[in-house]
Formats: structure tokens, C-alpha cells, sequence
């Protein structure tokens, strides 16, 4: 018996590195983050601790800067859902062997590097591109496209809809659609059918996808740089900025508390809209 | 009349989705065999940026350090992974949900927040950022896949065959290898595909972590791109696209080809 415990000792120790990797590679780089922000090295190289850089990381000038990303992050999470809603809906009332072509349609261009993507609408944009090439042939004149608020959306938009698809449309695939005749059956007309019983259980789904889009495009510097011509500073580059060009970082750390201190509100509303915690994974 | 209405609304809604979705990579796919550099007008074809590309000395590198250290760290964070997920089935819930709530942060934090909490890292113990660092960085954001991925797997494995295993006086090491890893295998796989293809795949965490001084592909891609349009990218592109689809189809095929053998399988990794 006592070499058995020993065994089932031995097989937990297994988890040994990795604890030891957990400690050294997330645990206390997110404690230097903290150590950074309140920090700041004084004349003659000395350590400091002080309130100023997140003091300073909620001035109005920075916190401009947050809530545009703010707002530019919620719109795009608006209009992926609005967009693909929809899709996800479609697909799961498909033939099960159509569904799982045409849905891996709609994951195949993930599979291309988000850079590449975001680059050849760069081109595609353009003043002089094909866009614009097709509404001149139209006699329409040229738009203005790249360099705009819009081209920032419309990148956001267009890399992260799969990633609104994809959780919904699994929730859609498990759904009991008893549930929906049983409200036919009693009465429900269509809108009441989906307000009642097919928008609620989709539910978990929404809040997945809804968590998949809103964060990383909160904090994106590539699309804002590469559509936005760097016109508009978002948080994503305001951070970049003080990490790889100004080497300030205990300002970077400070900016990126915020970012954290968003992360955990952002995680606690959609837990408490998602009750039941069944959330459907991407996988 | 109003149904068929209604089913050519709703084709066409999908229709102008995947025409959204499937733009931008046609248009590089096309302009990469265009004659001239511009994007915009069509010029002839040819095949002569794919014969630069490969004798682009930086291209090549930019290729072998993304291959190269998405295979170290995907092998890497498999074996720490797996070993972790084996070790921590066997704790009390309490320890278990402990380290597993620690293992959720990087997959819930900001990947720009993960990026420069490890930069920071390098530079508090002053380790020169490049190759290494970015490789260190990887395998500590693909472990939490790899984790997830073995992990339902341990909880469907019944532990009393290992305990018997042990009883009956294998060593604990044979026992792993004997009774735990064969059951565990298809989360094994899948943790290590996941791994190798967020790797693969990862600009925000490399760039941070190397401050942009050794280029992977995604980082070399941002910084042409910033410069303006280099067609070699386009034919670059054209063939890592035309490799995936087929590495997909042949999976997809292999999957619908062993569908009846596969059901019950399938229904288990439901987690």
C-alpha cells in the first residue's frame, strides 16, 4: 500500500515542470507589469516607487485614447454579431455534409495570416485600386477608402467575423430543436419562436464570440497602422509606442494595467450573461 | 413564390459574405502572377516573383525561423503539457483549479499584454531578445492549449486501470506509458496540432518578445507591408494558402473516408 501512494505520488510530480514554467513565464511576468507600472528609476539609476505613471495613464489624454478604441472595438463586435448571426443561423439549417463544406469555407481564410489578408485589402482600397477602378467604370469618382476611421472598422470587421461565426453556429449544431416545435405546437409565430426560444439558447454562443472579437480588437496596431495609416491612435498602439519606440516602460506597464483592469471587468459581465457556462469554445 | 424569394435572399446573403471573406486572397493569389509590381492593372503573366522569392536570403530565413520554432515550441509545450495534465488529474479539485486558473491567463489576457509582460522578463534578467526569446515565448502560449486539449481526456480515462496497473507491480513510469498514454493519445494530437499552428500563425507575441530584431514571417510581412506593396509577399502567400487547403483536404478526406469507424469515437471528445 505505502508504495502505491509513492506511485500515485510520482505521477503528480509529473506536473512538476510545468508549475515550475507557470511561475517563471506567466505568473511573474504579469508581477514585473505591476512592479514597472508603479515604479520609475530616479537620477542615478535608483528604483522609485510611485503613483504617476498610472496617475498619468488615466489623463484625459490617454483615456481619449481608450475610449475611442472603446467605442472603435464595440462597433465592430456590433457588426460581426449583426453579420454573423445570420450566417451561423443558415449554416446549421443545412444538409449536415453541406453545412461542414460550407462552414469550412468560412474557416479556411483564417487559416491565411491575418497580415497578409489585412495587407491586400491595403491594396485593394486604394485609390487607384480595383475598388475604385470598379466605381470609375461605373462613372462614380473615387472613393476615399484607406486612411479613415471606416478602413480601421472594416479591418476589424472583416478579421474577426469568423471568429463571431464559428461559436454560434456550434451552439446552433448542439440546439434541441424539439425545443422549437414544442413552441409551434403551442401557439408561437415565428418572431416569438426565435425571440423566445432560438435567440435565448443561442445565448452562450453570442457571449463566446462576443469575447473572441471584442478584446483582440481592442488592442490591434497592425490594422489601425496598415488601413488607418496610423492616422488614429488606438490603445494597441499607444502601448506598442511606449514599448518598441520610446522604451518607456513603466509608462507601458501602466497602460497595460488598464488594459488588464478592462480584461476582468469585460470577463465578469459576460460570465454573468453567460449563467449557465456554456459557453462553446472555438474548437 | 415568397420561399423562393426567400431561399435566393438568403443564398445571396451568404454569397456576399464569402465574397467579402474571399476578396483580398483572390486578389493576391491573381496579382502574384501579374508581370508588373502594381496591384491594380493587370499586366501580363508571370512567374518571375515566385523565382525571386525563393532566392530571397531574407524570405528564407524569415521561413526557417517560423519552422523551426514552431516545431521546438509545439514539441516542447506537448511534453511540458501532457505531463502536466497527467500530474495534476491525480490532485484534490482545490490544487487542480488553482493551477488551472492560473493556466487560463494567458489565454484570457490581452496577447498584447502576454507580449510585453514576457519583454519585460527578458529585459528585468537582461536576456538579449531574438530567436530563443521568441522560442520561450511560444511554448508558454501553447501550453494552455495543449493542457486543454489532454485534460477532458484524463477525465474519461478511468484511473483505477492505472492504480491496477501499479498493483500488479509496473513501475510508475511503465504504468504512464502503458495504460495512461495510449487513452490519452487524440489529445495528445490535437494539443500539438493547436500549438504548432498558433506558432505558426503568431505576430503580436513574437514581435514583443523579439522587439522586432529576429523576423518570422508575420513580422516580416508587417514591416514590407508598412513599406508599401512587394509582390514577392503575394506569391509568398499564394503558396502557404495552397498548402494549408490541401493539408486540410487531405485531413477532411482521411475523417470522411473512416466516418463509420470514427462515430464512436467522435461522440467522446464532446467535452
Amino acid at each position: 500500500m505505502d508504495t502505491r501512494t509513492k506511485a500515485l505520488d510520482t505521477s503528480k510530480a509529473l506536473s512538476f515542470p510545468y508549475v515550475v514554467w507557470l511561475v517563471i513565464f506567466i505568473l511573474a511576468p504579469l508581477v514585473l507589469i505591476f512592479v514597472y507600472a508603479f515604479t520609475t528609476t530616479g537620477s542615478g539609476g535608483v528604483t522609485i516607487l510611485t503613483a504617476e505613471n498610472i496617475a498619468n495613464a488615466f489623463s484625459p489624454t490617454y483615456m481619449s485614447v481608450f475610449w475611442r478604441s472603446v467605442v472603435y472595438a464595440l462597433l465592430a463586435t456590433g457588426i460581426c454579431l449583426l453579420l454573423g448571426y445570420p450566417v451561423a443561423y443558415l449554416l446549421s439549417r443545412m444538409k449536415p455534409r453541406t453545412a461542414s463544406i460550407v462552414s469550412m469555407l468560412f474557416i479556411l481564410p483564417m487559416w491565411m495570416n491575418f497580415l497578409l489578408r489585412t495587407y491586400a485589402w491595403r491594396a485593394l482600397l486604394d485609390n487607384n485600386g480595383i475598388i475604385n477602378q470598379f466605381l470609375g467604370s461605373l462613372g462614380l469618382e473615387p472613393v476615399q477608402f484607406l486612411y479613415t476611421g471606416g478602413a480601421i472598422l472594416f479591418g476589424l470587421v472583416y478579421n474577426f467575423l469568423p471568429f463571431m461565426i464559428l461559436p454560434i453556429y456550434s451552439v446552433f449544431q448542439k440546439m434541441d430543436r424539439s425545443c422549437l416545435s414544442a413552441a409551434y405546437d403551442l401557439g408561437a409565430n415565428k418572431w416569438q419562436a426565435f425571440w423566445k426560444v432560438t435567440l435565448p439558447l443561442s445565448r452562450g454562443g453570442i457571449v463566446s464570440g462576443i469575447t473572441m472579437v471584442f478584446m483582440p480588437a481592442m488592442t490591434t496596431f497592425v490594422i489601425t497602422r496598415l488601413l488607418g495609416g496610423g492616422q488614429f491612435m488606438m490603445y494597441g498602439d499607444l502601448i506598442e509606442m511606449q514599448f518598441l519606440q520610446m522604451s518607456e516602460w513603466n509608462f507601458g506597464s501602466a497602460l497595460a494595467v488598464v488594459m488588464m483592469i478592462l480584461t476582468i471587468i469585460f470577463m465578469y459581465v459576460m460570465r454573468k450573461y453567460d449563467k449557465e457556462g456554456e459557453g462553446a469554445g472555438l474548437m | 413564390m415568397m420561399g423562393k424569394v426567400v431561399s435566393f435572399v438568403k443564398r445571396f446573403y451568404l454569397a456576399i459574405i464569402f465574397i467579402f471573406m474571399y476578396l483580398p486572397i483572390g486578389a493576391l493569389m491573381v496579382f502574384s502572377f501579374n508581370e508588373s509590381k502594381n496591384m491594380a492593372s493587370w499586366a501580363g503573366f508571370s512567374t518571375h516573383w515566385y523565382q525571386q522569392l525563393f532566392h530571397d536570403p531574407v524570405i528564407a530565413e524569415a521561413l526557417w525561423v517560423t519552422i523551426s520554432v514552431a516545431l521546438i515550441s509545439s514539441v516542447a509545450a506537448t511534453l511540458i503539457g501532457t505531463l502536466a495534465a497527467i500530474g495534476l488529474d491525480g490532485f484534490k479539485a482545490k490544487t487542480k483549479n488553482a493551477v488551472l486558473n492560473f493556466t487560463y491567463i494567458p489565454m484570457v489576457n490581452a496577447d498584447i499584454v502576454t507580449g510585453i509582460s514576457l519583454l519585460l522578463l527578458f529585459i528585468f534578467f537582461n536576456i538579449p531578445r531574438g530567436y530563443w526569446t521568441m522560442t520561450l515565448a511560444h511554448i508558454t502560449f501553447s501550453i494552455p492549449y495543449v493542457i486543454f486539449s489532454v485534460l477532458p481526456k484524463m477525465r474519461q480515462l478511468d484511473r483505477s486501470t492505472y492504480e491496477a496497473a501499479l498493483d500488479m507491480g509496473a513501475k510508475p513510469g511503465y504504468a504512464v506509458r502503458k495504460v495512461i498514454l495510449p487513452q490519452i493519445t487524440s489529445g495528445i494530437v490535437t494539443g500539438f496540432i493547436l500549438a504548432f499552428t498558433m506558432s505558426f500563425d503568431d505576430f503580436m507575441i513574437s514581435f514583443f518578445t523579439t522587439q522586432g530584431v529576429t523576423q518570422n514571417l508575420s513580422i516580416y510581412v508587417y514591416s514590407m507591408a508598412r513599406v508599401g506593396i512587394n509582390p514577392m509577399i503575394n506569391a509568398l502567400s499564394t503558396i502557404m494558402f495552397v498548402v494549408v487547403i490541401t493539408l486540410l483536404l487531405i485531413v477532411n478526406l482521411q475523417s470522411l473516408k473512416s466516418k463509420p469507424l470514427k462515430r464512436p469515437r467522435a461522440k467522446s471528445i464532446e467535452y
